[in-house]
């Protein structure tokens, strides 16, 4: 029944067994195979399956924007995908950016303007950053705003989130 | 395989509203359809009348970048940019949206004012629809249970008209309290043609129809402005919720439509929701 390409069912129990699907998806450049349940939310999969713990979880009705990450290049929230629908599909999470030795450009951006506190909006907000700096590179901070005012900060305040990501928005500027 | 599973399953394309739904256990389909998959139904092409026939998973962000609905139908990217947020954009679809029936969904009015013809299909065939019969109240639509939308049609607008989208909400990309939609066709200075819609304000979308035929033949200005948009919404009921009262309802979307028909006639500065706009 799952192998339709196009239509797939994605929820179905016989004897209240649950049909378990195949995933196949590309998760920071390395391809993942696994069988999962129709039901589990992609932000679930990274965080539980594969241990991805970078991306956050917050209201899990995509308000907050904890959990935002990069399908196929551009930010959506895994909180509002099912795994099984990033079947075939490319994600980039936090973990992608740099390492704790090595910031990627956003991530030593935010460290110097002051862009976090206490670090649970950061994954979002870097995430969110990423696609600004890669497809609106010529935002104003009017833009910037506007882009970045899907993803809620409650402790530092966006000024200094703003700063960071106006720092790198700059055509020029190498991004990651 | 939606006629087999009638009463226990729902469509998904993008999920941006029934994946919340589901997230808080107010929806508990059976089964979900996938329809994420299907790229014949991402299509945005013009049909020999010049209408735009537009696919039901087309995403909002890629109707905002599209040059064909900035050239016929520049209303369109002005009230999406005002959709949800960056990420939402980038997921949600056109399809999803308009069978969702959110009262205050910028596609709801735009299908309204566009007079959009809606294709809905099931194994019994498809059926065309037009938006004013599809939307029957809050999150309620004519879609049958074994019926998806596969395609919206925008019949073409007035070479050279002129269209303005505003809409008040208490964050950008929060709900809207109220939105006003107005596009214009002038000949010379005097209106030849005239839609005016509200959304946010009642149960669905509607057009001010008593309005718009005022306006035909009437050159505008200042004084005739503030005369038309006094009495709107007067004598019907408003939406009185925890974000706004009827009272301010009715205030925002007499400043609104004031707003939009003095900016479509030239006669204050005209931002035109572009302030908004993430050009690239």
């Amino acid at each position: 029944m799952n192998s339709e390409p196009a239509l797939q069912l994605s929820a179905t129990t016989d004897d209240g067994q649950t049909e378990l699907h195949d995933l196949w998806v590309i998760v920071n450049g390395e391809v993942i195979e696994r069988r999962v349940e129709p039901r589990l939310l992609l932000s679930d999969f990274l965080r539980h399956t594969l241990g991805l713990t970078g991306t956050h979880v917050g209201c899990e009705h995509g308000v907050c924007g904890a959990c935002t990450i990069l399908v196929d290049g551009v930010s959506m929230r895994a909180c509002l995908m099912l795994a099984v629908q990033a079947n075939g599909l490319s994600i980039q999470t936090v973990e992608a950016l740099g390492t704790p030795d090595q910031l990627n450009p956003l991530q030593q951006a935010f460290r110097e303007c002051h862009g976090l506190q206490c670090g649970f909006c950061t994954p979002g907000m870097l995430m969110t950053a990423s696609e600004i700096v890669e497809r609106y590179p010529n935002a104003d901070e009017a833009q910037i705003r506007d882009l970045l005012s899907g993803n809620l900060c409650r402790c530092t305040g966006y000024q200094g989130i703003v700063q960071a990501v106006m720092a790198c928005a700059k055509p020029n500027l190498e991004t990651k | 395989m939606l006629s087999a599973h009638v009463g226990s399953a729902k469509i998904i394309a993008g999920g941006q509203s029934l994946i919340p739904m589901m997230n808080f256990r107010v929806v508990q389909p059976g089964v979900v359809i996938d329809i994420g998959r299907l790229l014949e139904l991402e299509t945005l092409t013009q049909d020999s009348q010049g209408g735009l026939i537009c696919g039901a998973r087309m995403r909002h962000n890629a109707m905002i970048e599209s040059p064909l609905a900035a050239a016929g139908w520049p209303i369109i990217p002005q009230a999406l940019r005002h959709v949800a947020h960056l990420a939402i954009r980038n997921r949600g679809t056109i399809g999803g949206s308009l069978a969702h029936a959110d009262p205050a969904a910028e596609w709801a009015l735009l299908a309204v004012l566009l007079e959009a013809e809606l294709t809905l299909s099931s194994v019994r065939g498809d059926r065309r629809v037009a938006a004013n019969d599809f939307f029957l109240g809050p999150l309620t639509t004519d879609l049958q249970e074994d019926e998806m939308i596969i395609q919206v049609r925008f019949p073409a607008l007035p070479k050279g008209h002129r269209a303005v989208f505003h809409e008040v909400s208490r964050r950008p990309g929060d709900f809207a309290m109220a939105a006003c939609a107005v596009i214009l066709d002038f000949d010379g200075q005097q209106i030849r043609s005239a839609r005016v819609g509200l959304m946010g304000v009642m149960d669905r979308a509607f057009r001010l129809t008593d309005l718009e035929r005022a306006l035909m033949g009437q050159r505008p200005s200042d004084q005739l402005i503030r005369e038309w948009s006094a009495d709107i919404c007067g004598d019907i009921d408003l939406m009185n919720d925890r974000q706004a009262s009827a009272q301010f309802r009715r205030h925002l979307a007499r400043s609104l439509v004031a707003r939009c028909l003095a900016e479509a006639s030239g006669l204050h500065g005209t931002s035109g929701g572009q302030s908004h706009s993430a050009t690239h």
